[in-house]
């Protein structure tokens, strides 16, 4: 495919009509400059794209984000809806990492002032938030208590003290999606989930400490308690073992599902069932109990976090509390409704590397963002600046309701360990005021910043697209990885 | 028989040859250890059996090594040699091995991306995408 097989709609929008491919369903919508396009044009980003737009049940257009690159199945950046309950999920169009998501923090801490504490904070939140290949978690669950967060997700953990009213509020989905069904997860998923609950994993998962750079909304910032020169957090992992191995066990019943109800498609990784079928169901009710295992792992780690906080902090600044801007997933399978052409339905939107970005007056929000829209969070790469978003009304219209989920990587990962020396890169962000901490050397060299697209042209896109507004930019001054 | 690292965007991918099905399964474990930088104890030495009815090679590929994955991830167990039997649509392994030292890379699953095993000058070819 080239740029010349894609319908220009503006600048920032573009479309791969039905017509291109016999066994398209629907166009692809694309939500990229030309810059940003010509750099995936050497992947499989838009074969992929076009691929998705094969699922049967599929409504409006497959819609891709900025921040796209070659995933499996469907690209990474990639949105689609299907007909509730008329059409299919497919558990590779939501990936292997389960609401893979972010939560962000705010502090009233200025940054200026806690400076000299910066390493003692990186070390400290190193210990709380264990990290790294395989590596277990915070706390170990029994088997009736995994069951019990499978259902309940963040509530879970504030029934046992690890969460406060105010952070499930400004959680999506109150971090509790309903409709988990234990039941349909496996026994080899659990056990995997038992002892990894409240650990960040590796690959780019990562816990940050930011400073607050920029503010471009001050009303929007406001509300969401970020002030300039003020430090942040940033967690940013999944559902674990648990959530591949329930994308692992469904995505290999569904190979046996798509045979069943003669279902043909160009790539093993969509498989996907009706969701009306008992298959469908089933792992609809093993993605949320996954989902609200992500919810709570990440509300574990807000709980250490903020430990790591006040042994750093307590007796040094007055107030030392890390309140929740909001977590948002940024891979999961939901049922919402939306306007397609012109008239309301219902659908299952799949989000693959792409953040729900819901505008003003959109249901499930708290009262405080209903006026201002959802935050969206936007991770960059480690050592460049994250964004805080809010969705638009835009954004309900012309992206069921989502946004770009972060840069988006440009570089495979043996380029970058070939290119990058891990120790060299560490001696360098820590130059520029980051600290690192990484469990392991060639790790942190995959995660190179050049890697990474440039994530201020990705949100830019996104902004000038209309699908999402600039509230907040971030900047690094703490790194964990695994 | 052998494997090459195909690069990715995102995940991990190799490119793996055998001559037949049996050796092509072997092989692409060896590639997933050499991928994910796996690198296990002299001893203790433990034996395991694997075995599975799907209903087609790429099938017996996932599962073989999505349990493998399991093992190197749940049980700290990674393994070197493998015996691979496969009748009609049944594989069995006898799997050997030892505890994990080190592992660089924690391979999420193995996916179906684009998963074919055809015929070629090499005798059978496949290549499998890691989700990393």
């Amino acid at each position: 495919m080239n740029i010349q097989d894609l319908t220009r709609i503006s600048d920032t929008e573009w479309e791969i009509p039905k017509s291109f491919r016999h066994d398209m369903r629907v166009p692809v919508r694309i939500f990229a400059t030309r810059k940003l396009l010509e750099q995936v044009m050497n992947d499989r980003s838009l074969e992929q794209a076009v691929n998705s737009a094969t699922l049967p049940g599929l409504v409006g257009a497959v819609v891709v984000m900025p921040d796209m690159h070659q995933g499996y199945g469907f690209p990474i950046g990639g949105v689609a809806a299907t007909e509730y309950p008329g059409g299919v999920i497919s558990p590779g169009g939501i990936g292997y990492d389960i609401n893979c998501g972010v939560r962000l923090l705010a502090s009233q801490i200025e940054f200026e002032s806690a400076k000299k504490d910066m390493d003692m904070l990186a070390t400290r939140l190193n210990q709380r938030c264990p990290s790294g290949v395989g590596k277990a978690g915070v706390i170990r669950v029994s088997v009736k208590e995994l069951d019990e967060v499978l259902e309940e997700g963040s509530h879970w953990a504030r029934k046992n003290g690890y969460a406060t009213e105010a952070d499930l509020a400004r959680t999506e989905e109150t971090g509790s999606v309903k409709g988990a069904d234990p039941a349909s997860v496996s026994d080899r998923a659990k056990k995997r989930g038992r002892e990894q609950i409240g650990s960040v994993g590796a690959g780019n998962h990562f816990v940050e400490v930011d400073v607050v750079e920029q503010i471009f909304d001050e009303r929007a910032a406001a509300v969401m308690g970020l002030r300039e020169g003020m430090l942040a957090l940033q967690i940013h992992c999944g559902s674990r073992g648990l959530g591949h191995q329930v994308c692992t066990d469904y995505v290999r019943e569904f190979q046996g599902a798509v045979r069943k109800y003669g279902i043909d498609l160009p790539d093993r990784e969509l498989v996907c069932a009706p969701l009306d079928s008992p298959e469908g169901q089933a792992y609809l009710g093993a993605m949320r109990a996954a989902a609200n295992f992500a919810f709570a792992n990440r509300q574990l780690l807000a709980h250490s976090a903020r430990k790591a906080f006040e042994e750093t902090f307590a007796g040094k600044v007055e107030n030392w509390h890390l309140h929740q801007v909001y977590d948002i997933a940024h891979n999961m399978g939901k049922i919402e409704t939306h306007e397609i052409d012109g008239a309301q339905m219902k659908v299952c939107v799949h989000r693959k590397g792409a953040t729900r970005a819901f505008g003003p007056g959109a249901p499930g929000l708290p009262p405080e963002y209903k006026a201002i829209g959802q935050p969206v969070i936007i991770p960059g790469s480690m050592g460049t600046a994250s964004w805080v978003l809010v969705g638009t009304e835009e954004s309900m219209v012309r992206s069921f309701g989502s946004s770009c989920h972060g840069a988006g990587r440009v570089m495979s990962r043996s380029k970058a360990k070939k290119t990058v020396r891990g120790d060299q890169l560490r001696r360098e962000l820590e130059q520029d005021g980051i600290q690192v901490r990484a469990g392991s050397m060639p790790g942190l060299a995959e995660e190179a910043p050049s890697a990474y697209k440039d994530v201020d042209a990705v949100v830019q896109t996104v902004s000038s697209a209309g699908i999402a507004r600039k509230v907040a930019r971030l900047k690094p001054v703490a790194v964990v990885k695994g | 028989m052998g494997f090459e690292e195909i690069p990715h965007t995102a995940d991990w991918s190799i490119r793996v040859w055998a001559q037949d099905l049996e050796g092509l399964l072997a092989e692409s474990a060896r590639g997933m250890n050499w991928l994910a930088g796996a690198e296990l104890a002299e001893e203790p030495r433990i034996k395991q059996t694997f075995e599975t009815v799907e209903p087609d090679g790429e099938s017996l590929l996932v599962a073989l090594l999505s349990e493998l994955v399991y093992y190197a991830e749940q049980e700290n167990i990674g393994f070197d040699h493998f015996v691979i039997e496969i009748k009609n649509d049944t594989l069995k392994v006898e799997m050997e091995g030892a505890p994990l030292k080190s592992l660089s890379k924690a391979i999420k699953a193995v996916t179906w991306h684009k998963l074919e095993i055809r015929e070629s000058a090499r005798g059978l070819e496949v290549e499998i995408v890691f989700d990393v």
